[in-house]
């Protein structure tokens, strides 16, 4: 574990972003430093609470004497450091990241962000053709695939994976950021239940042998579901209201409340609408939780609801 | 973390086999037998246990060797040996092509239908095994797939024969008939690998005067110590104790020598800021992953001169402070792996490994490790993860390996091929080292020929050599027929016309010429060879080679692929233009926004093809060529791949 020396403590750094000096904390990182200096840096993998993995290249900065493009998410600025975040290099990357995935992953329930970001980046999914049906993805063998039909283009669609009554899977949707796997091990729960399998076209999130989770090591703590940014794990109920269209945030309330199973005091927020909880979420800034909660306050509302009591 | 797995038990040979790498479980918390005893004591050993994750691979091995396939009662049992939570052994395990998770035939044949054989055979190579034994896949004691390249092919043509059971493991055969293939179906699963013909090496230049790398090449017994030592092995050593860390460091810097690898970094700088770094411990590691398509170099060197790997890892060893080193070849290599286990324990046993190198009071000791089918594994932080169990993706650089490396220490790694070269650089001395090559470009350079010469093989010549000069000590083109291209580097090479023969073989040259020496790859195509089905399979190697980490790799190298063969079937989308330009544009992601080289270079071939007309494109809206679309989309480096050369010679 390296340390960090509190805020205060630390050095700054200067460096020009886009032609404007900057100065930032040292440690910090090239995202961090164009927030700070309000430039919008596109992110799909990156999460406050966790560690950077850099795997959606979506957030590439140019970086003077760099051959390649830089991951702003996990590089540290350093003292003289020159960076461009709006150059053609640098849009040409990201509109090819969002439209490789655009055309190959359902993005249908992502958030609005990523829907903005590839109009304002002019991506154009379609031009890598219409999109291949569903295929079995679970157990493909590494280095090996069969030939894609030509003219189609190759997707991750495939069945939801609904085996237990707390959450669905929805790999079809799956952008593959890591979050997930990060989460359900040593960035949070420490569960271990799934990691990423395969390689490739072909790599997945799966747990052992693609067994169901309630096989798995899953203790449901859905701090995996938290962590997601394009609903491909989302809550059963969710799920559900979504397929019969009834899905509808502007009728929804949002309340702040402490979970009333132990004394950490751990804070939710009861999704609700039509007076029924629909998710249950925690803040990812909240001091106890860091947006994690364990099964019992993230799907222990049944009881409220009364249902089959 | 609590440990679930199946609550099926493996069978006893299957924990034989886990137990043959890892020892006896120390109780029933360990897989072991339960006994009344572990209910009543506190558990301890966790820490242990999970120390011991750098055998998972070789414990997975274990496995596939013996059973034919990994069950999940087998990976329950591995993983609470090693306390690893299944979800993620499983996810390592299911990044390698060597390893299955059915049951699968007790021999299986992988059979190459790579870019070299394919050059070399003027088509797919496995086309004709249908009519031998069935389809792909199908086949009960015998089944055989298609394989990328096995490193043979100077034979033009290779399998790697995969057997489970007792005596299972791997052999290579090339070249490789489809009267072989009968064979082995006519034996069945009765097949003896210890049986088969080792494959030979093509050097033609084995013995003479001229050579370095490769003078003892078919001269030293490779299974005798004595005979390495009559052709002056371990001299290097004893000079290199005599001149100390400090002495060999300055011959190397004095040397200029610049790795083989791909990325010719200069190697005394290398060992010097490995030898400097205070953290300890030390690690250095050999890369004998060698897997670019067209590379059979570092095989050679390892089946016939393993000694010489030895001798030279443990000079590394000494000079950076590394008391531990790693050999890790590829698992498609066994008669190279096995060779040099058995130079490493002969070396122990005369106390040139150990507690007390050659009486220095030194001590060095190295560990082989077999790759299990992942090209992606050469690259040095993949090599690395994989060498520590875990999943075989490349880290972001920096950190660097000479600051964080194998187990987050300070580690040096070098190519076989740069290794052996370090001991020509102490052998000769480093001034007069670099007065061989160019300036820029020191000493010899080996270059695996293959495809359409004459004579295909291993050669070595001074760095600086005309392309014309070494397709001519080959032999020219086989039968005398007219060059159409040259592919140089590799699959992440790029390719060469013949009005470019001048070119000389340097880093500098190379560069100049927008090209790349690579790993020495030079697969000669002539006018018989379909380019654009080359390019294809190049294109498929990438898409099933990428470890998947990165989006611009993981769905680009797909959507490549999906463009070729549209535009090989002549079903453009929209238009050839507009194919054209999402190639290009493909191009640039992949080069800029790619973590590792493998995605920065998984378009080199096909932009190249593509300047210099190779590509059959479909003619119409577009016209031949479309070359100007390549290399726009606003990249900087746009010259990478030469100037705009789009002359087309069909």
């Amino acid at each position: 574990m390296t340390t960090v020396a509190p805020v205060a403590l630390r050095r700054k750094v200067e460096l020009t972003i886009d032609g404007e000096a900057v100065t930032a904390h040292e440690g910090t990182t090239v995202l961090e430093a164009c927030r700070a200096a309000g430039i919008e840096v596109p992110t799909l993998c990156y999460l406050e609470t966790l560690a950077p993995v850099n795997v959606c290249r979506v957030c590439v900065v140019e970086v003077e004497g760099s051959r390649a493009l830089v991951p702003s998410c996990s590089r540290p600025v350093a003292p003289g450091m020159v960076v461009r975040t709006g150059t053609d290099r640098v849009r040409t990357s990201r509109r090819m990241v969002l439209e490789l995935l655009a055309s190959s992953v359902d993005l249908s329930t992502a958030g609005g962000d990523v829907h903005r970001w590839i109009e304002e980046y002019e991506a154009q999914p379609d031009r890598h053709g219409p999109a291949a049906g569903p295929t079995v993805r679970d157990g493909a063998h590494a280095g090996h695939h069969e030939a894609p039909e030509v003219g189609l283009a190759a997707t991750v669609a495939q069945t939801v994976k609904r085996d237990n009554n707390q959450y669905v899977r929805d790999y079809a949707k799956c952008i593959l950021c890591y979050k997930c796997v990060e989460a359900c091990g040593e960035e949070a729960q420490n569960t271990f239940a799934i990691a990423v399998a395969g390689r490739g076209f072909d790599a997945r999130i799966s747990t052992e042998f693609d067994v169901g989770l309630p096989d798995s090591a899953c203790v449901y703590c859905g701090n995996c579901i938290a962590v997601c940014p394009t609903g491909a794990l989302m809550f059963v109920s969710e799920h559900d209201l979504r397929a019969r269209d009834e899905w509808d945030e502007d009728r929804q309330t949002v309340t702040r409340t402490v979970c009333p199973y132990c004394g950490v005091g751990c804070n939710l927020e009861l999704h609700v609408q039509d007076n029924r909880i629909v998710k249950v979420t925690s803040p990812l800034d909240h001091d106890v939780t860091s947006g994690n909660l364990c099964v019992k306050g993230r799907f222990g509302f049944e009881f409220a609801q009364g249902d089959g009591q | 973390m609590d440990l679930r797995t199946t609550d099926a038990p493996a069978d006893a040979a299957e924990r034989a086999a886990v137990d043959a790498v890892l020892g006896p479980p120390e109780s029933g918390w360990f897989g072991g037998e339960r006994t009344p005893l572990d209910g009543h004591v506190a558990i301890g050993g966790l820490s242990r246990a999970r120390s011991l994750r750098h055998l998972l691979l070789p414990a997975l091995h274990a496995l596939q060797e013996r059973m034919g396939w990994i069950s999940p009662p087998a990976l329950g049992y591995l993983c609470q040996r090693l306390d690893l939570p299944p979800a993620e052994a499983y996810g390592v395990a299911s990044a390698y092509a060597l390893f299955t998770f059915q049951p699968a035939s007790p021999v299986v044949v992988h059979v190459c239908d790579d870019v070299a054989c394919r050059a070399a055979s003027g088509g797919d190579p496995t086309g004709a095994l249908a009519g031998h034994a069935g389809n792909a896949g199908s086949g009960a004691a015998v089944t055989w797939q298609p394989s990328p390249c096995l490193g043979h092919c100077e034979h033009g043509s290779a399998a790697l024969v995969q057997k489970s059971g007792a005596l299972g493991g791997r052999a290579s055969l090339a070249p490789f008939t489809s009267g072989d293939m009968d064979r082995l179906v006519a034996l069945g699963a009765d097949v003896e690998l210890a049986d088969l013909p080792v494959p030979l090496a093509l050097v033609p230049q084995a013995g003479a005067e001229d050579t370095r790398l490769l003078r003892r090449v078919g001269q030293v017994d490779p299974a005798s110590l004595d005979s390495y030592r009559a052709a002056g092995g371990y001299e290097a050593l004893r000079r290199a104790i005599e001149l100390g860390p400090a002495g060999v460091i300055a011959e190397l810097v004095a040397s200029k020598l610049l790795g083989r690898g791909g990325a010719a970094f200069p190697t005394g700088a290398k060992w010097e800021a490995v030898a400097r770094n205070p953290v300890r411990p030390h690690y250095f590691v050999a890369n004998a992953d060698e897997s670019e398509p067209g590379t059979f170099k570092d095989r050679v060197l390892l089946d016939h001169d393993p000694y010489a790997l030895v001798e030279a890892l443990t000079i590394a060893g000494l000079t950076t402070g590394a008391e531990k080193g790693f050999v890790y070849v590829r698992g498609e290599y066994p008669t190279g792996a096995g060779r040099l286990e058995h130079a490493a324990a002969e070396a122990r046993a005369r106390g040139l490994l150990g507690d007390n190198v050659m009486g220095s009071g030194l001590r060095f000791d190295l560990e082989v490790r077999r790759g299990a089918g992942a090209y992606i594994a050469g690259e040095e932080t993949a090599l690395f993860n994989s060498i520590e169990g875990l999943r075989p993706e490349p880290r972001n650089k920096p950190p660097y390996p000479v600051d964080r490396g194998l187990f987050q220490k300070p580690t040096g790694v070098n190519n076989v091929e740069t290794l052996l070269s370090v001991l020509e650089v102490l052998t000769l001395g480093g001034a007069a080292y670099a007065e061989q090559g160019t300036p820029g470009s020191t000493g010899t350079r080996l270059f695996c020929l293959s495809g359409r010469v004459a004579r295909p093989g291993l050669y070595e010549v001074a760095m600086g050599t005309p392309l014309r000069a070494l397709l001519e000590l080959a032999g020219g083109v086989a039968e005398g027929r007219p060059l159409r291209a040259v592919l140089l580097g590799g699959a992440a090479g790029s390719f060469v016309g013949p009005d470019d023969l001048d070119l000389p073989l340097s880093f500098e040259g190379a560069r100049e010429a927008g090209a790349t020496l690579g790993s020495g790859v030079v697969v000669a195509l002539d006018d018989t060879v379909a380019v654009t089905d080359v390019v294809a399979r190049v294109a498929r190697f990438f898409r099933d080679e990428s470890c998947g980490q990165c989006v611009p790799c993981r769905v680009g190298t797909q959507r490549q692929e999906e463009v070729l063969a549209r535009l090989a079937a002549g079903r453009p989308l929209h238009s050839v233009d507009s194919e054209l330009a999402l190639l290009a544009d493909l191009d640039a992601v992949l080069r800029d926004a790619s973590i590792c080289g493998l995605g920065q270079t998984a378009s080199s071939l096909v932009t190249s093809a593509l300047r210099r007309g190779l590509l059959d494109v479909p003619t119409g809206t577009g016209g031949t060529g479309g070359i100007g679309g390549i290399g726009s989309g606003g990249s900087g480096g746009a010259s990478r791949n030469g100037s705009e050369n789009g002359r087309d010679d069909r």
